[in-house]
């Protein structure tokens, strides 16, 4: 493994190049995706980060400063509970403490002001590489009343993937929260049956994290071995 | 005589008893029987009667011709009556969105474009729209290639609407209905190939635009299928809403009220025919939909005649929108202008079938070095998306499709999300079945209209 040495800046101007920065994924790791195979052109230790998300700054716009404002009227723990407002392509995320999502959600369901019926989507992602508490739930709310939306996301860390099931006061949550779990093995606590979904019962492994590879086999096709996808060499 | 006849007999017995028939098997849940029908007898008839209580364990599916595809459901059942009912998933689990992550953005649509089987044009048409957000492309899309996608995506509605009515009758005894839907929905699998090159799995909705153009004869086609649908859907409902056996196997069966439905986050027609009408076209409308004039689907009902009610009532709304889109349609380009984004090659009707543009091929081999750079650099490497995320959720024939896509600056996605409504509304099974028939399972189960493919992806 050539890795470019990303712990210390370059020296000279910021360039803002990739190399600059650690990986997010052993999957995008290098140009052509292909790792270990005597590559001498240099691309293969290029490596590839998402930035950091930053807060945004009042007003956030549209209906997103009455969603915030109502949330820290109605909610007496906010500025303990949330971590960072982000409006971004018209879209409010509120990230939210682990421990404090239930609280968070039994309060936008049930105030007057708020009223987010609807529990759209519970989805995991895996930001390995970019955030040390790298295994995210993002939840998406719906307000019928209102017809607004709204994003929540809380981080949890693979070490400790810990955090209060919201099928109390979502039920449409629990099969959601098992996939999330199946796939990226965050735990729901107080879920009423935290097993896998999709995968098989006895499966080793959570699918979706980006450490876990792709899978598949060669498959040769008229003499030549073609590898499975994630160890084939392909621009990215 | 009599005496050789129970010695027959007898032996008989002793091979029953060692016969794979009706073998049992100790395990930690208690004594399984395996039975396979006919045996029923043996299982009965021994000693100690292991369902004497009435009360049995039974596994419908997963290959259950009712289950619409690979879906388990274990019933507990005491005489006829279903007393719990459990759903498993999974067995369709294929990896889409984890493929998708090792695939550029534009070769995604190939991918989820075979999540949901029935609605393909909804999976590619959100997929789409959610890549476009994260570029911020939205308002170049040409007004072509928009009406396109909503033409096509009604089309798909009402497609994917057929095959509910079809197995639906189908498993409710209404056998000549499914005769009937499958052929209409052949007809536009037609339209479909025209436009596309394939009856499913089109990927014909491409991030920018569309794929190619819609040709004449698909337009034509279309016109022609306006023309008699109406006196067809028209011919359907006489058919069943008489019926007294459509009547009694639908009315006040599988009720789930709006709180029910709120509470699974059930979405779609089985919502509105509990009395709400939220439609996301009419709601938070997306992709032009505000500009179309039609009305949304709702009943009281909130049994399994409600949803075949606004299920009805959708497809003509949705052959309603169908005309308004064809007065519409204006030549014009179906692929959005920026260059770095929309792809290069345009495909062309040759002796041969449709393949390569014979001109686009020519220009890049033999005139110009940078459109072929740019042609390749497009199709083996993609374009870049900025890093962000963006939920996008339309209105597909079950309910809310939801699409939420990750971007961390680079050519592939760094990870979509599908919030599947036959997924989430397949969690209602306990609530529509428990309490009522065996016979209503199959009812109720069909009355969602899950399909495993995007239940499972």
């Amino acid at each position: 493994m050539t890795d470019v040495p990303v712990s210390a800046e370059p020296e000279g101007a910021y360039l803002g190049a990739p190399s600059q920065y650690p990986p997010s994924s052993p999957s995008q790791r290098g140009i052509f995706g292909e790792q270990g195979s005597g590559d001498t052109s240099g691309f293969g230790g290029l490596v590839r980060r998402r930035p950091a998300v930053v807060g945004s700054e009042r007003p956030y716009g549209g209906y997103f400063d009455e969603v915030v404002d109502a949330l820290e009227a109605a909610f007496p723990g906010f500025a303990d509970a949330i971590e960072r407002v982000v409006v971004d392509r018209g879209e409010l995320t509120l990230f939210i403490k682990a421990q404090r999502i239930l609280d968070v959600c039994r309060v936008m369901r049930d105030d007057p002001a708020l009223r987010f019926e609807l529990c759209s989507s519970v989805s995991g992602v895996d930001y390995l590489g970019a955030d040390p508490r790298r295994l995210h739930t993002v939840y998406h709310l719906t307000s019928m009343t209102y017809r607004r939306r709204i994003r929540l996301e809380t981080a949890v860390t693979a070490e400790d993937p810990h955090q209060p099931s919201v099928t109390s006061v979502y039920p449409t949550a629990d099969w959601q929260e098992r996939e999330t779990y199946d796939m990226f093995g965050i735990v729901y606590d107080g879920h009423p049956g935290m097993t896998r979904i999709l995968m098989p019962d006895d499966w080793e492994g959570h699918p979706q994290r980006k450490d876990y590879p792709l899978g598949g086999v060669p498959v040769e096709y008229k003499g030549a071995e073609i590898p499975p996808p994630d160890r084939r060499r392909s621009y990215q | 005589m009599t005496g050789s006849r129970g010695a027959a007999a007898s032996s008989r017995e002793d091979q029953m008893t060692t016969d794979a028939y009706a073998a049992s098997r100790e395990t930690t849940e208690g004594r399984v029987f395996t039975v396979t029908g006919g045996d029923w007898d043996e299982v009965l008839g021994s000693a100690d009667d292991p369902i004497a209580d009435e009360r049995i364990v039974v596994n419908m599916g997963p290959q259950h011709p009712s289950t619409h595809g690979v879906l388990r459901l274990i019933l507990e059942l005491e005489g006829e009556t279903v007393t719990e009912a459990r759903t498993v998933v999974g067995y369709l689990h294929t990896g889409i969105e984890k493929n998708l992550e090792f695939r550029n953005w534009t070769q995604g649509t190939t991918f989820v474009t075979r999540m949901d089987y029935l609605s393909p044009m909804f999976n590619e048409a959100a997929y789409c729209m959610a890549v476009e957000k994260l570029l911020g492309i939205e308002e170049q899309i040409p007004q072509r290639a928009k009406t396109i996608r909503i033409l096509m995506m009604e089309l798909n509605r009402i497609s994917s609407h057929l095959v509910w009515l079809a197995t639906t009758g189908m498993e409710l005894g209404a056998l000549s209905m499914m005769i009937y839907g499958f052929r209409e929905r052949e007809y536009i699998l037609d339209i479909f190939e025209l436009a596309s090159g394939l009856r499913m799995n089109h990927a014909y909705i491409r991030p920018g635009g569309l794929a190619q153009d819609l040709p004449d004869e698909a337009v034509t086609k279309i016109r022609e299928f306006l023309s008699w649908m109406p006196a067809r859907l028209d011919s359907y409902e006489d058919l069943l809403s008489g019926s007294p056996i459509w009547q009694a196997r639908t009315q006040g069966v599988a009720v789930l009220d709006v709180q029910g439905c709120l509470a699974l986050g059930i979405t779609g027609p089985v919502l509105r025919s509990a009395g709400l009408g939220w439609d996301l076209r009419k709601t938070m409308p997306y992709g032009g939909y505000e500009t179309y004039d039609f009305e949304v689907q709702t009943s009281t009902d909130a049994d399994v005649w409600g949803r075949y009610q606004v299920r009805l009532g959708e497809m003509r709304q949705s052959l309603r929108i169908i005309e308004q889109a064809m007065d519409r349609l204006e030549p014009g380009p179906v692929m959005v202008e920026d260059r770095k984004i929309a792809w290069p090659a345009q495909l062309a009707l040759g002796a041969d079938g449709l393949g390569n543009s014979l001109g686009h091929v020519a220009k890049i081999m033999g005139q110009s070095m940078e459109s072929l750079i740019h042609h390749f650099k497009l199709v083996t490497e993609g374009f870049r998306v900025p890093p962000g995320q963006v939920y996008l959720p339309i209105e597909s024939p079950r309910g809310e499709l939801g699409v939420h896509a990750i971007s961390d600056g680079g050519t592939r996605p760094y990870r979509v999300h599908y919030r599947e409504p036959s997924f989430v509304n397949l969690q209602a099974i306990p609530a529509l079945a428990e309490g009522g028939l065996l016979a209503d399972v199959i009812a109720g189960g069909a009355s969602l209209d899950p399909v495993m493919g995007g239940c499972d992806r």
